[in-house]
């Protein structure tokens, strides 16, 4: 298939690639951009692991095209915080015991910051829903939960 | 009660900021300059002849460096035990399975790999399947391996006491069958492997183990490489949960793809290839006939299994061995008798999976325990107070209880769950009409291994390299595949030298450079390589104490270690700082290092895979659930809102990374109840995705979560600690299918509890009790 040339901004970087139109958001930020820390668990949809926020709100990346979202605002969980200076909702995560594998945490950071940003004061069924749609096999989500719920503290 | 400085604290974990922070590499995270991408060609159909494999076309291919079939690896084929090899890197002459691996390639990207795949023409002559392991031992079943006639992959007979004189003697006898159905470890993160072949012969390979030195033996023989050029590091896991204990296909295929284009080469699985053809647990038929006295104490068990095995042995005898171990616990059997066969079938292979063998057998076990109390009319909780074993106590089989807290488990667990209010027998309710949601409680127990002693090397090594900063380096074998082990072997460090948790580097696993560890299965790393760091940390101290005592002009059994500091008891004024004693000792006399190392193995003999007889572990722990559920009596739903878990977990080496295992045990043990299930069908996976698989939402399973720690302090494990991470999941079935008794007065012995078997046995109860009033009448 034709490479077609793209620009994505990411993490407010605005960055050039050539790219075949088939090719998802995911594998372009992982494979191209080098943004491993969005992860490539079911890539249909499923678990949730891939998200990032577009425009504000928590999207699966492995059902997004790339070339479907030029020009709009994408941020992965790289634009959050790191080891040194992490995010409050990232402080939250590691703190409350919410993280244990970690394969599925940036996908619920994702989710959880897009609600945060949206709804700085969620109740404890919109907090749910907000990763309804983000698998985790280890902790059972109530250290999630009460992370997240935790973070919006932390913030108020 | 104890004076730690580091242990017993609700610590964060190590590794947490870098997973939250996204910057935690796992094996799909890596690549290497030139390297290439593989993927795998399974086969369409359950059983069948591979008649003729012709890859040319694909081979030709732009793109593709390298195409790979079962004669690539020879003879060679793997396994738990000398007699049990019966897996191959890619399948030869036959495939047993559908998804059986049966040829690979390497390109330069995914695509063409896929597009190749398509290229390879395979004839097969389709052979008739057995896909039911009752099936699979009858007389003219189809035969999946020569050397194994009957299908029979694993069988054993083994029994204590006299059980049919126990049997005579009882008041009551019931016999079950209860079934387990096959279910997947649900880790998210799929097996992957980015393998490096250096001519002439070495290896370095990135692969998804919790268990690497049982991939490192597998890859040595294999390419017939010395174990000193297998190179296995570890990259971050997500998740394990016994489904990455050994090598797989995908290992050996990454590496063969390598050796074959002289590039790296990196395979990741998809998520429906996990879910149609990787390992998972053991579904299990098991008919369970116990005798008791009128009273409910427990006279004798005879327990015939039938596993389905899948086409593959793995890691079967323990799981079979396993279940027979814990027919004997956690209830005093004076009398028991078992006869198990692990039935070859056309599946996917059954391995371990959290728990191994031991919570289709307690399910089993703890709701016929149940029906014996509802038919006896007793309580629930007194039936199983007066059945608890103790410290002290000898199975009849001869496991050795040395601390054992489950009474105390079962009266926390009753508090916890204010059992007292809840709590109504359903023979008080059946009379009343069933609401549109009907409410119950259950309770279950439940004993577990505390690091599974099986034959071979079982120890674990510690090295600790304390750095002239008075930092220190853990280099273990032990991976940490998310339960938190790395952070509770590191406060083990901390806590004996007296730094803080900070202070303590654990690098990823490396064959090449850490110890070799058998690995991270049957709950034994914090109390297996837990001692083993201890022993490791205490032989660091020793080895800066003469220093110390010299700089301090007291006698070394003086000296203690604690908040950085070095100093004398009773004068903590005498005191340097340990990074001090550290530059010191370092560069005492001409210079030193100061590497502490220690081994520590399990103290009892290894299983014994034929009677039984003997010790599983040298400790196991104890414990109560108590399920709180809710049955839509409209749609056969059932929710479980509320759980308790109380363990008798020796000591919590840290509460936190306690908490998480005992609310991550509830979780998977709520799925396997209720949601989870593979399913297949005239050949066909149903369930390819986790959607369709059922893995759990934030939505399915409890909203309240309770974790209780019992604290008995165990003579054998690590600071008096035993696990916590499996025992918890064994009791999750019964507690809630007996709360779903107790709700709608039906019992489930067939799992997973779907609506529609709900809906099915209240109708059944309804039916009966019609016939039942329409015969009196």
């Amino acid at each position: 298939m034709a490479m077609q040339q793209m620009q994505l901004k990411v993490n407010g970087t605005l960055h050039t690639v050539m790219e075949q139109p088939h090719r998802t958001l995911l594998e372009v930020l992982r494979e191209e951009l080098g943004f491993t820390g969005t992860k490539r668990a079911c890539r249909v949809g499923d678990c949730g692991a891939c998200t990032v926020i577009i425009d504000g709100k928590a999207v699966l990346s492995c059902l997004t095209l790339a070339v479907e979202v030029q020009g709009r605002e994408i941020i992965t969980i790289e634009a959050l915080g790191d080891g040194d200076r992490p995010d409050p909702l990232q402080r939250s995560f590691v703190d409350c015991g919410a993280v244990q594998c970690g394969f599925c945490t940036p996908g619920m950071v994702m989710s959880a910051k897009a609600l945060l940003d949206e709804n700085p004061h969620p109740d404890p069924d919109e907090v749910r829903r907000a990763i309804a749609g983000n698998l985790c096999r280890c902790t059972g989500y109530a250290k999630i939960v009460e992370a997240i719920e935790d973070a919006a503290t932390r913030l108020a | 009660m104890s004076d730690y400085a580091v242990l017993g604290k609700r610590l964060p974990r190590v590794d947490g900021p870098v997973k939250a922070a996204g910057s935690a590499r796992f094996t799909d995270d890596l690549s290497l300059p030139g390297m290439l991408h593989g993927k795998i060609l399974r086969s369409p159909h359950p059983h069948a002849r591979i008649l003729r494999i012709d890859t040319t076309r694909a081979e030709q291919l732009p793109g593709v460096r390298a195409v790979i079939v079962g004669e690539d690896f020879g003879d060679y084929r793997y396994g738990l035990r000398a007699d049990t090899r019966d897996e191959y890197p890619l399948a030869r002459g036959k495939v047993r399975y559908l998804g059986e691996e049966v040829a690979a390639v390497a390109a330069v990207d995914e695509d063409t790999a896929l597009e190749a795949l398509e290229l390879i023409r395979v004839d097969y002559e389709v052979l008739p399947a057995v896909t039911d392991p009752e099936e699979a031992l009858l007389e003219g079943a189809p035969q999946l391996h020569d050397d194994k006639p009957g299908n029979i992959s694993v069988h054993m007979k083994t029994g204590f006491g006299d059980v049919d004189e126990a049997f005579r003697q009882a008041d009551y006898v019931r016999e079950d069958r209860f079934y387990s159905q096959s279910v997947l470890h649900g880790f998210l993160e799929p097996n992957a492997a980015l393998a490096h072949w250096e001519a002439p012969n070495r290896i370095t390979i990135w692969a998804s183990k919790q268990s690497p030195y049982f991939l490192y033996r597998n890859l040595s023989n294999c390419f017939n490489v010395p174990l000193s050029n297998v190179r296995l590091i570890q990259p971050y896991i997500g998740g394990g949960f016994g489904g990455k204990n050994g090598g797989y296909p995908v290992d050996f295929c990454a590496v063969m793809l390598s050796k074959k284009s002289g590039r790296p080469v990196k395979i990741v699985l998809t998520m429906e290839e996990v879910l149609s053809s990787h390992r998972r647990r053991h579904p299990m038929i098991v008919r369970l006939k116990t005798g008791v006295r009128k009273d409910g104490t427990i006279l004798a068990h005879d327990c015939r299994i039938i596993a389905d095995g899948g086409a593959g042995t793995g890691v079967g005898p323990s799981t079979i061995a396993n279940a027979f171990y814990f027919l004997n616990l956690p209830y005093v059997v004076p009398n028991v008798r078992y006869e198990a066969f692990r039935a070859y079938t056309n599946r996917p292979i059954s391995v371990a999976q959290r728990g191994n063998g031991i919570q289709q057998i307690r399910y089993a076990a703890d709701v016929q325990l149940e029906m014996i109390a509802h038919d006896l009319g007793l309580d629930p909780v007194r039936i199983r107070q007066k059945n608890a074993v103790y410290t002290g106590y000898r199975t009849a089989s001869g496991m050795n209880i040395h601390s054992c807290g489950l009474q105390e488990t079962i009266t926390g667990a009753v508090r916890a769950a204010e059992w007292d209010t809840h709590y109504r027998p359903w023979r008080e309710k059946e009379n009343e009409p069933l609401g549109r949601i009907a409410t119950g409680v259950g309770i279950a127990c439940n004993s577990f291994q505390s690091g599974a002693r099986l034959t071979g090397h079982n120890c674990c090594t510690a090295v600790i390299k304390v750095h002239e900063d008075g930092t220190a380096s853990l280099l273990t074998g032990s991976t940490d595949s998310g339960q938190g082990s790395e952070t509770v072997l590191a406060m083990i460090v901390a806590e004996v030298l007296g730094i803080r948790l900070e202070d303590v580097f654990v690098p990823q696993t490396d064959s090449t450079v850490t110890p070799v560890d058998p690995g991270s299965f049957g709950s034994r790393v914090s109390s297996t390589a837990g001692n083993a760091v201890l022993i490791a940390a205490r032989d660091a101290r020793q080895q800066l104490l003469p220093v110390a005592a010299e700089l301090l002009k007291a006698a070394p059994e003086a000296i203690e270690f604690r908040d950085c500091k070095v100093f004398v008891r009773g004068a903590p004024d005498k005191a340097l700082r340990f990074r001090d004693l550290t530059r010191q000792t370092v560069a005492w006399g001409s210079g030193t290092s100061i590497i502490g190392q220690g081994s520590w193995g399990q103290t009892v003999p290894p299983m014994n895979f034929e009677t039984g007889e003997g010790d599983a572990s040298g400790a196991y722990s104890f414990g109560t659930q108590a399920a709180w559920v809710e049955v839509d009596t409209r749609t056969g739903r059932v929710t479980v809102p509320r759980m308790v878990v109380a363990h008798d977990l020796g000591f919590a080496l840290n509460p936190l990374a306690v908490e998480g295992q005992h609310e991550g045990s509830i979780a998977g043990g709520v799925g396997h109840t209720i949601y989870e299930h593979c399913v297949e069908e005239n050949g066909q996976n149903l369930t390819p995705n986790l959607t369709a698989y059922g893995l759990p939402t934030v939505y399915d399973l409890p909203r309240e979560m309770v974790s209780l720690s019992i604290e008995t302090i165990d003579p054998v494990g690590a600071f008096g600690a035993k696990e916590s991470g499996e025992g918890t999941q064994v009791s999750t079935i019964p507690a809630i299918v007996n709360a779903i008794h107790n709700a709608i007065g039906v019992w489930i012995t067939d799992l997973p509890v779907t609506p529609e078997k709900v809906l099915k046995a209240l109708r059944d109860k309804k039916a009966q009790a019609k016939a039942t009033a329409e015969g009196q009448s």
